[in-house]
């Protein structure tokens, strides 16, 4: 799994996707902090509050090619010969993709710090935030390399996983579509969104959280299922 | 050391790999032939675990690749067909990553290092792989295989894309590699398995046709034995003396060849053998013998014969393990 890990990570840093992931994050979490500071306020929900958005557009990148490129290049039969079970495989791509996402994340705990400059912040409140915004990260990401395992395509994979993560931001928007309030209310409890603002406002509700890991796990284990399946075809 | 018994794949109702079974003895270099789409791949696939089979087993070192796969996966080096590179990387940066992968002991530097001296690629050590032409590549995917030192190594047609130098450096390589592991080696190029293999099996369409050495699959299906000789002398009698020799089956003359030399077609009885006799005769009659050779079949023949004929499947296949 380890050796998973470091390859997917100096691949993220050899190619330009690691580069322009983290430099897009960067300049949005930036442009929000600074529509913070320019509005008077030690409040930086906002940020994290717009922060879904732009992981829906950029986390596709980060996880595109986790799988695919494996099954075009056919390092898939080295990987998959190797003295290595499915779970430590998914789980090294999973966890690179993610630590990615801890360095991204890491430039709002600089913003917290700069703000704690001018006013004592809420740090649970600031805590929470930073928890919420990593379990959305750990849920999307592993969303993505799920899709990513399904084909072998990354182009595929990014827009695949685009479309699945723009439906999810706006699944509230469907549930109100939907006539039938039981199907409504089914659909409203699946929202990543409103679990995601109850950590933004500060509300830090166990089974948001649990929510959150529980996406991450079942998505892991389908990947490593369809790549078990891969072999049994 | 591998040992595959009734192994079956299949796709739907189409069996790429039907029924097949074989051993491999410690040491020993075993040759996978077969046309295009026979199922050597497949069958390399299963006893590496990228793939299942549909039914039987396949056993390595006597841990089975299915109940048993991270423990069968550490004695394999394998080479797939598409050598499978990191384009990204360097050579050394990818021999590294496979190091890692496949939990090898060996203290790391001196290992790649020695694994590069044995392929040659110790000059490409840095560069990018993708620069590097289809030998080259072919020849990491050779070192990643060779990562670990694993007892078993199965090497998917090993020479393509390869210059005929390197061919036949890389065949030696294996020679040698065969004398510390056991290999099994895929090819439809015949004399390579000829130059390389102690034992060959021939596959088609998914079943066995074929397994002995590549002597003993010439001799087995050359039903008769056969001889041309080349005998000068009056072309009646000694096609005379010859009928009148015991084990000689049929003389046929092939006609006058040089100035008062013909040659003959001979056919002896099954495990016969009547050279000396042949030789006898004609010295008594003082009819020289300019030349005689035996018509067995080449491996081309046998290759040809087996896939296309179906019924030598009963006399060759079943036995000699």
């Amino acid at each position: 799994m380890l050796a998973i890990l470091k390859r997917e990570m100096s691949n993220y840093f050899t190619s330009p996707i690691g580069y322009i992931f983290l430099a897009v994050f960067y300049f949005f979490a930036g442009m929000f902090f600074t529509s913070v500071l320019a509005a008077n306020t030690t409040d930086i929900t906002y940020v994290f509050s717009s922060l879904f958005t732009v992981l829906v557009f950029i986390i596709p990148l980060l996880t595109m090619r986790s799988m695919s490129e494996d099954k075009k290049q056919k390092t898939d039969q080295l990987l998959l010969t190797s003295p290595l079970n499915l779970s430590g495989l998914v789980a090294g791509k999973f966890l690179a993709a993610f630590l990615m996402y801890c360095i991204a994340l890491a430039v709002t705990v600089v913003y917290s710090l700069i703000r704690a400059a001018f006013a004592v912040p809420e740090w649970p409140v600031v805590i929470g935030n930073i928890l919420g915004a990593l379990l959305l990260g750990a849920a999307l990401i592993s969303i993505g390399v799920f899709i990513s395992s399904l084909t072998e395509n990354q182009l595929i994979a990014a827009v695949g996983s685009f479309a699945v993560m723009m439906f999810i931001l706006m699944i509230d928007g469907f549930a109100s579509l939907v006539p039938i309030p039981q199907i409504a209310s089914i659909i409203t409890s699946l929202s990543f969104m409103s679990r995601y603002n109850d950590f933004v406002t500060g509300i830090l509700n166990i089974s948001n959280i649990l929510f959150f890991i529980s996406i991450a796990v079942v998505f892991n284990f389908f990947t490593v299922r369809v790549l078990e399946k891969r072999r049994w075809g | 050391m591998i040992e595959v018994k009734n192994l079956t794949k299949s796709y739907g109702n189409k069996h790429a790999v039907n029924d097949i079974s074989f051993t491999v003895n410690q040491g020993e270099i075993l040759g996978f032939l077969g046309p295009n789409g026979a199922g050597k791949s497949t069958t390399m696939n299963i006893l590496t675990g990228y793939i299942s089979s549909t039914s039987g087993t396949a056993k390595i070192d006597g841990h089975d690749i299915l109940d048993d796969p991270i423990e069968a996966k550490k004695h394999i080096g394998y080479l797939p067909e598409h050598p499978p590179l990191y384009p990204d990387m360097t050579v050394q940066e990818y021999l590294e990553f496979v190091y890692q992968l496949k939990k090898a002991r060996q203290p790391m530097k001196a290992h790649i290092d020695d694994v590069c001296r044995r392929v040659k690629i110790t000059d490409v050590q840095k560069r990018i792989i993708k620069n590097l032409s289809k030998g080259y590549q072919q020849r990491v995917g050779l070192a990643q295989a060779l990562i670990g030192n694993p007892e078993v190594l199965i090497l998917d047609e090993p020479t393509v894309g390869l210059d005929p130098k390197q061919i036949i450096e890389i065949r030696n390589l294996i020679k040698t590699l065969g004398q510390r592991h056991t290999i099994i080696l895929s090819s439809h190029i015949l004399p390579e398995v000829q130059a390389v293999c102690d034992r060959v099996i021939v596959i088609n369409k998914g079943k066995l046709v074929a397994d002995d050495t590549a002597e003993n699959l010439s001799h087995n299906l050359t039903e008769d034995f056969r001889y041309i000789a080349r005998i000068e002398g009056p072309e009646e009698e000694v096609e005379k003396l010859l009928q009148g020799i015991s084990g000689i089956v049929e003389v046929q003359s092939l006609g006058q060849k040089e100035p008062g030399v013909c040659e003959y077609s001979l056919e002896a009885e099954p495990g016969s053998d009547v050279r000396r006799e042949l030789f006898k005769r004609l010295a008594d009659r003082n009819y020289p013998l300019l030349g005689l050779k035996t018509t067995e079949l080449t491996l081309e023949d046998i290759f040809l014969q087996l896939t296309q004929d179906s019924s030598a499947e009963q006399k060759t296949d079943g036995g000699n393990h």
